[in-house]
């Protein structure tokens, strides 16, 4: 029971008034964060300001695609009909230091284990909206 | 130092009949009968309230009446309270009435309850709700702490025999049950089974607070608030709900233990002095870190702790003794919060239909949950502080 990327036809992420960079950057196989150009720190969502020293310094970067399995659960009853089971949505830590929610695919649900490498993957899920997910990371 | 709640008393409380489905009601049809009921248990009438607060506080002013009136609606649960107790402390109104419910609102069983998926941009894609939301907390407990699927189910069996035993609970002789059959339950969301996780139903209640001056002609014995607060990290379900978001000191998933310092400092008592906990249950795994988050327990040592019956009846913390949202009632996103501070009251009245608690003079309830990002706290005491 190999975990997959969902298909079209779920219910897609309607991006915000921040984010066209981040959904831009999934579409172009990029994982992109906001950093704050004065203290360093890196935004938990797109915005303006800076949630640490709260300055209006943000630049996007682009993250590498690493890092560790945080903590992440096995679906079997979909919150939607669309989605196919099982499914594991995830917390990852990318190798940049902060984390992100996505989702792990490409391998069984009992492969998972907390610190596990993992690189990201890109699929469509509409014809504007690719996601970003997250697979065992190749050796 | 006078405190602060010293004139505010509880003087209503009432739980409509909660069912699976209440066909001929809406959720405000429903929340109106709560509110009423709660007056009706005060032995006061619409004609005395001058304030309304959270659920459909608006809608509540026509409906009954009562303009010119005070109106808050834009609080749900114990941060209701607490925004109620604050208008008669601060003179701004001298009985103040909250209703709540919950029908018609989860139509289509294909999808989880409409209330628990959420819609953010960062969240939708990857299919979580609210079961996945608090499964990525517990299982950072299991990770660190060795917590075991076990200790959850002992949790959920506890809280669900609790409303095996109410017969105003809509799971009402639907146990016993056993840790094992919570485990042979199918899974929901790893490490949730079905029945660690909170169902749905409808139903309403209501609550009267009153000032304490009121209380030499209102119906009920007046039950008192001891103190109460709130914590938060951010917006529910739109980022990653990581155990370590926050200080390193005060982690996201003990969200609700400043809220709890901070209730214990304004009461004077600390977690030895809490005589039951009507802690919010939407998922099993919740209760064993709010016994750490409250300082029952040491950190990490929750699993353990609900193993030996300290948390069942004649236990040393009995916890949400009317079977909460697992057994009782969950009608949606307002009418299950206040119900735990209702079953608090009955509790220090000594009027609970079940699992009373023999004597209890103070308790502590909870609202809220990790997966959320949020926690509420309210302590209650027979006393007047």
């Amino acid at each position: 029971m190999t975990l997959l990327p969902q298909s079209e036809g779920i219910p897609a992420p309607n991006p915000g008034r921040w984010s066209a960079p981040y959904w831009d950057g999934c579409r172009h196989g990029e994982l992109r964060f906001q950093r704050c150009d004065l203290c360093g720190a890196i935004n938990p969502k797109p915005g303006v300001l800076c949630h640490r020293c709260h300055r209006r310094a943000l630049t996007w970067e682009r993250a590498g695609g690493g890092g560790i399995l945080y903590s992440w659960t096995v679906v079997w009853r979909p919150q939607h009909p669309s989605f196919g089971v099982p499914y594991a949505p995830a917390i990852v830590e990318l190798d940049e230091g902060f984390r992100v929610m996505s989702a792990m695919v490409g391998c069984e649900p009992d492969e998972l284990e907390a610190g596990m490498a993992v690189e990201a993957e890109f699929h469509p899920v509409s014809p504007t909206i690719t996601l970003p997910y997250f697979r065992p990371r190749q050796r | 130092m006078t405190h602060p709640f010293r004139d505010v008393a509880i003087v209503g409380v009432h739980n409509t009949e909660q069912a699976r489905h209440l066909p001929e009601h809406d959720s405000h049809s429903i929340a109106l009968e709560g509110a009423l009921g709660a007056l009706g248990d005060a032995g006061l009438t619409p004609a005395d309230v001058d304030a309304v607060v959270g659920q459909f506080a608006q809608e509540d002013v026509l409906a009954l009446g009562l303009g010119p009136c005070t109106r808050r609606p834009n609080s749900l649960g114990i941060p209701a309270v607490l925004e109620a107790a604050a208008l008669i402390a601060t003179d701004q109104a001298d009985v103040v009435l909250m209703g709540a419910g919950g029908a018609a609102l989860y139509t289509d069983r294909t999808a989880t309850a409409p209330w628990t998926r959420p819609a953010n941009e960062f969240v939708v894609g990857y299919g979580l709700f609210t079961a996945a939301e608090f499964a990525l907390m517990a299982r950072r407990h299991m990770v660190t702490f060795g917590t075991t699927t076990e200790q959850l189910a002992t949790v959920a069996a506890t809280i669900r025999n609790n409303g095996h035993a109410n017969p105003e609970a809509v799971y009402h002789r639907r146990g016993p049950f056993t840790a094992a059959d919570i485990l042979a339950s199918r899974m929901v969301a790893d490490p949730f089974h079905l029945l660690d996780c909170s169902m749905t139903s409808e139903g309403g209640c209501g609550l009267v607070l009153a000032r304490a001056d009121r209380t030499a002609s209102t119906a009920s014995t007046p039950v008192w608030i001891l103190g109460g607060a709130s914590d938060s990290y951010g917006p529910a379900y739109q980022i990653a709900p990581a155990w370590d978001l926050g200080p390193p000191e005060q982690p996201a998933g003990y969200v609700g233990r400043r809220a709890a310092r901070r209730a214990f400092r304004t009461a004077g008592i600390g977690p030895a002095d809490v005589d039951v906990a009507e802690l919010y249950d939407p998922f099993s795994f919740e209760i064993i870190r709010q016994l750490e988050a409250y300082g029952f327990c040491a950190d990490g040592e929750g699993g353990p702790f609900v193993l030996d019956g300290k948390i069942g009846p004649g236990g040393s913390i009995p916890v949400t003794t009317d079977g909460g949202t697992m057994s009782f009632s969950h009608a949606g996103i307002s009418a299950q919060q206040l119900q735990r501070v209702i079953r608090g009251v009955e509790q220090l009245r000594g009027s609970c239909l079940s699992m009373q608690v023999p004597g209890a003079e103070v308790a502590l309830c909870s609202n809220g949950g990790s997966g959320a990002l949020f926690t509420d706290v309210l302590l209650l005491g027979s006393g007047r502080p």
